[in-house]
């Protein structure tokens, strides 16, 4: 693209926003405007009924606005489009808005449609498709006993279950003689009544509703055609969905005689600058009403527009789901049309299952499926349709329970099989990102995207992913490495247990070889964490990575920087003087650091110590910033300066620092305390956040910044400061106890089966009896506590390993440092060679080492 | 073959690296304990992937039969034998002879691999 054209989208639906961030995603500069019909963005319509179970509409919500902020995507919500002018590229809304665009994607979804039945625009007459919809039946089911869903398909089961959580008694009407006529045979369709009805859901089959009158023991009655009747208090139309193709019907854009916007392979309009995606298009006289299929249009699109050629070529329609329990699955020609098609079926009926399987003629190939009750065939017999695979000789064994037929070997598959279909992610895409260093499923999740759709394919992404470590003679477990067949987890539970306190012990009783970078730091850290020995005692010194063994992060090129505790981020006139003093005499770079202290720079080995004596002398302690433990405790200046302050923040973040410096943990900790409602520590971004209350501080957990920002769990409210202590004692010691190697909190949080629940049983409500004994453990570690620099500078065998050669007082004369902005920083590889043609090296050592003395 | 006396046995630091100055060229010097045994290594201090003099400061250990130690800047890891880097196999740092006599540590300057460019 030459110049950033306009983007306009309208519609903010699962489709309307994975094209806006398809497309942000390949282009980081187009300019792109939402208009969004609704009055939240994007949310997750596939999970509609969790709404009813618990799931909030922040959980279901697929971004935020501040999300689209940040990725500068214009939007308004409650913007309803009354008309596109083609002519002029512009659009205008209801309210008066103009919108010019280049070019336009219509992504305006469907409604759900309403039968013409005689009173079915009475109150309490409802349809189930957006958030709003949700919150009118739960009004209306908050006065109904009785509640009936008039649709059995897909959609209309979805909605009886979401009745049925609103605990109602609920039936289901269906036209056609079966339920979910469009993916399941006869068959499947009997089966799946028969267990809904013993979910407690009534089924009526063949039934064409005529009316909706008065009733007598209920609000309404329906009446049907064959003379019978329902009484019910609520009716919840889901008998399909019509695409919203109003707008492009107005200003002539061409759409199919039963509606749908006609769009071709490259999901365009008739007007080549309108483009149509999701459930408003039409293609090839086909409405696709599934996610996945929208997904693709709005991809299609995104190449489109950014020089791309991708094209669409239809869809795989087939599903696998949870209908108000029961698993329900359909592939491809489920009702057996393809001439010559033979079927394959198997009933247990005191398990209540049907498979149905539909082959080629010559039985070579897989053309559909029909589950119920049991989908746990679904994933293999898709990949034998969708990658036309051979199917077995005895092709009935894919659906026999426990037959020998062994499930389909993800191993086998070709690359090109599409595992996650939400985001179109294949094979080749998932080995691709293993063979870049993805290696668990968390990994390749974040880096593929998939299974973060739907999450239908979850279990077959986890075995491609196990088969294809298998296969690469990585072993599936959770083991720390080749060295220790034991997670880190298992290793502190033996290491406890054991009374084990060098890692030496530990490796020739549990483990094998030398040893390596990943196993020996973890058990460094669980051994610090278990006995709190000083970290450069002998037999730990190999233990540690290199920031810990000199107590200072290594730069790049190879000197250190040096960061003192600043507890609370309170520190007096004359420290900072006293650092200053250090960075000059040093010529040291300095920054003031995101938690509230000063970093210095451009340290060499051989300084650090003097470096830390000048420091430990003005009463300075190290500020663990190479550990994996406590960072820094953020803090506002709280109720002592602050005319908002209801406590005080700085004076509780400083006692809290100073009760977990040096804790060694499995990573690094971050925690803030804030003095009031108004966050400005930013808390809630931290493994620990504490913001003060009127009567007492409010505990979050889990919280992180960074790569993959997480906000932190309210966890408890109103705590005293003993008990605040004690809640985070416990969690700390859990978590160091349970969590993997480098494992942040907030994913320990995730992993954690039953999540914060669990986590309030264990601490608040100390369901495992555990509770004295963490907080014992912490005791044990806070009252051991010595700072390492203080320890190091007493100990003149650990200074010995301070210099950068053994037998020469010269420096590294490759640390070059060239001036900044005032400041040192350290020279660029081009640089160093100038320098070198220049000056002789040595030189530039000796007055180094003469400035220093 | 030229030895020069660098230091005490001493001074090595067990499973663990120094560093040591040998007509101008860095040597990184580490001490393991193989079957009870001690083991003592010498590569060149340079990672020419990392671009600093800092390989006497990373972790030494093992993967599968090979002894290594893995750099502290971006962790690749270096056969202490050989001086081929694992996760590219093209990088090989030079390899110093070394033994030990009457409780001191010898360099030689004269390289043990044939591929290794001096750096």
């Amino acid at each position: 693209m030459q110049q950033t054209k306009q983007i306009l989208v309208i519609g903010n639906g699962m489709v309307g926003h994975h094209f806006v961030e398809q497309l942000r995603a390949k282009d980081p500069s187009a300019h792109i405007t939402v208009l969004c019909g609704e009055a939240q963005l994007a949310y997750d319509r596939v999970h509609l009924s969790g709404y009813f179970s618990g799931t909030s509409a922040e959980q279901l919500a697929l971004t935020t606005e501040e999300a689209y902020q940040a990725a500068n995507i214009q939007y308004r919500l409650n913007c309803w489009v009354e008309q596109i002018n083609r002519e002029q590229q512009l659009v205008v809304t209801s309210q008066g808005g103009q919108f010019y665009y280049d070019e336009l994607v219509l992504a305006t979804g469907s409604y759900a449609f309403v039968p013409p039945i005689a009173g079915n625009d009475q109150p309490h007459c409802l349809v189930y498709r957006t958030l709003q919809d949700l919150d009118a039946i739960a009004q209306s089911a908050a006065v109904s006993k009785v509640g009936v869903v008039i649709g059995g398909g897909l959609l209309g089961l979805e909605a009886a279950n979401a009745l049925k959580q609103l605990g109602l008694q609920t039936h289901v009407v269906e036209f056609a003689p079966q339920l979910m006529a469009v993916q399941l045979d006869q068959g499947g369709g009997q089966m799946l009544s028969q267990k809904i009805t013993e979910l407690g859901v009534q089924v009526h089959t063949g039934k064409a509703t005529q009316a909706i009158v008065a009733g007598t023991e209920c609000r309404y009655q329906l009446q049907f055609a064959d003379g019978e009747s329902l009484e019910t208090d609520l009716v919840l139309f889901s008998a399909g969905i019509r695409p919203y193709d109003q707008l492009a019907r107005s200003c002539g854009l061409v759409v199919g005689d039963r509606g749908g916007i006609v769009v071709n392979d490259q999901c365009q309009t008739s007007d080549p600058h309108i483009y149509a995606i999701g459930e408003c298009a039409l293609w090839q006289q086909k409405i696709f009403g599934l996610v996945a299929p929208g997904y693709q249009m709005a991809r299609v699109v995104v190449s489109q527009l950014t020089g791309g050629e991708q094209k669409f070529s239809g869809a795989d329609m087939s599903t696998k789901l949870k209908l108000l329990g029961v698993e329900v699955g359909s592939i491809g020609d489920a009702h057996a049309r393809t001439p010559g098609a033979l079927s394959y079926v198997f009933t247990d009926p005191r398990a209540q299952v049907y498979k149905k399987m539909v082959v080629s003629s010559d039985g070579k190939r897989l053309l559909g499926a029909v589950l119920v009750g049991d989908t746990s065939n679904y994933d293999s017999l898709l990949q034998y349709a969708l990658n036309d695979m051979l199917l077995p000789k005895q092709p009935e064994q894919l659906i026999l329970p426990a037959a020998s037929g062994a499930p389909l070997a993800a191993l086998t598959l070709p690359n090109s099989a599409t595992i996650c279909s939400c985001h179109n992610v294949a094979k080749g895409d998932i080995v691709a990102a293993m063979d870049s260093g993805c290696c668990d499923l968390a990994s390749i999740k974040s880096c593929t995207k998939a299974s973060t759709g739907c999450g239908g394919c979850t279990a077959l992404l986890k075995s491609v992913v196990d088969d294809e470590l298998k296969s690469r003679g990585v072993e599936v477990k959770n083991h720390l490495c080749e060295h220790f067949a034991y997670s880190r987890q298992e290793l502190l539970h033996l290491v406890q247990v054991g009374g084990i306190k060098t890692f030496s012990e530990l490796l020739s009783r549990h483990g094998q070889g030398l040893g390596c970078d990943i196993c020996k730091p973890t058990v460094g850290s669980i051994l610090a964490s278990s006995w709190n020995d000083y970290v450069l005692k002998k037999p730990h010194v190999g233990l540690q990575d290199t920031n810990d063994t000199f107590l200072a992060n290594m730069q790049k090129d190879g000197s250190y920087s040096v960061v003192p505790r600043i507890a609370g981020g309170e520190i007096t006139a004359e420290k900072l003087l006293v650092i200053g003093q250090v960075a000059l005499d040093f010529n040291l770079y300095t920054k003031i650091t995101g938690g509230q202290r000063i970093d210095l720079f451009g340290a060499r080995l051989e300084q650090l110590p003097a470096i830390w004596q000048r420091l430990v002398d003005a009463g300075f302690e190290t500020g663990h910033a190479y550990g994996k433990s406590l960072r820094t405790v953020k803090s506002c200046v709280g109720s002592t300066w602050c005319r908002y302050g209801v406590q005080d923040s700085v004076g509780q973040a400083i006692a809290i620092e100073n009760r977990y410096k040096g804790l060694r943990a499995p990573h690094k900790i971050k925690m803030a305390v804030s003095g009031c409602t108004r966050e400005c520590a930013e808390a809630q971004s931290k493994d620990i956040g504490i913001i003060a209350t009127e009567n007492g501080w409010n505990l979050y957990v889990c919280g992180n910044g960074g790569m993959r920002p997480r906000h932190a769990d309210l966890f408890a409210t109103d705590l005293d400061t003993e008990t605040l202590i004690r809640y985070i004692d416990r969690i700390l010691m859990l978590y160091i106890r349970t969590a993997d190697r480098l494992q942040r909190t907030s994913v320990w949080m995730e992993k954690l089966d039953g999540g914060l629940d669990y986590l309030r049983k264990v601490i608040i409500d100390d369901e495992l009896g555990i509770g004295a004994e963490l907080e014992n453990q912490m005791a044990a570690l806070v009252n051991t506590y010595a700072c390492e620099w203080k320890a190091t500078l007493d100990d003149p065998q650990a200074l010995k390993r301070f210099r950068q050669f053994v037998n020469s007082p010269d420096a590294d004369e490759n640390i070059v440092f060239v001036e900044e902005r005032a400041q040192i920083r350290p020279a660029t590889a081009e640089e160093k060679r100038q320098w070198q043609q220049q000056i002789p090296v040595t030189e530039i050592t000796v007055k180094a080492l003469a400035e220093e003395n | 073959m030229a030895w020069t006396d660098i230091c005490a046995f001493e001074d090595l630091v067990e499973n663990s690296g120094i560093c040591a100055l040998l007509n101008g060229q860095q040597v990184a010097v580490f001490l393991l304990e193989l079957q009870g045994e001690p083991q003592i290594y010498a590569i060149g201090n340079y990672d020419p992937l990392g671009e600093a003099n800092v390989l006497s400061r990373g972790m030494v250990g093992s993967i599968g039969e090979q002894i290594v130690v893995a750099s502290p800047l971006y962790k690749q890891h270096f056969d202490l034998t050989t001086g081929q880097c694992l996760e590219q196999p093209e990088v090989v740092i030079p390899v110093y002879g070394v033994k030990l006599q009457q409780g001191r540590v010898w360099l030689n300057a004269e390289l043990q691999n044939q591929q290794a460019s001096a750096a």
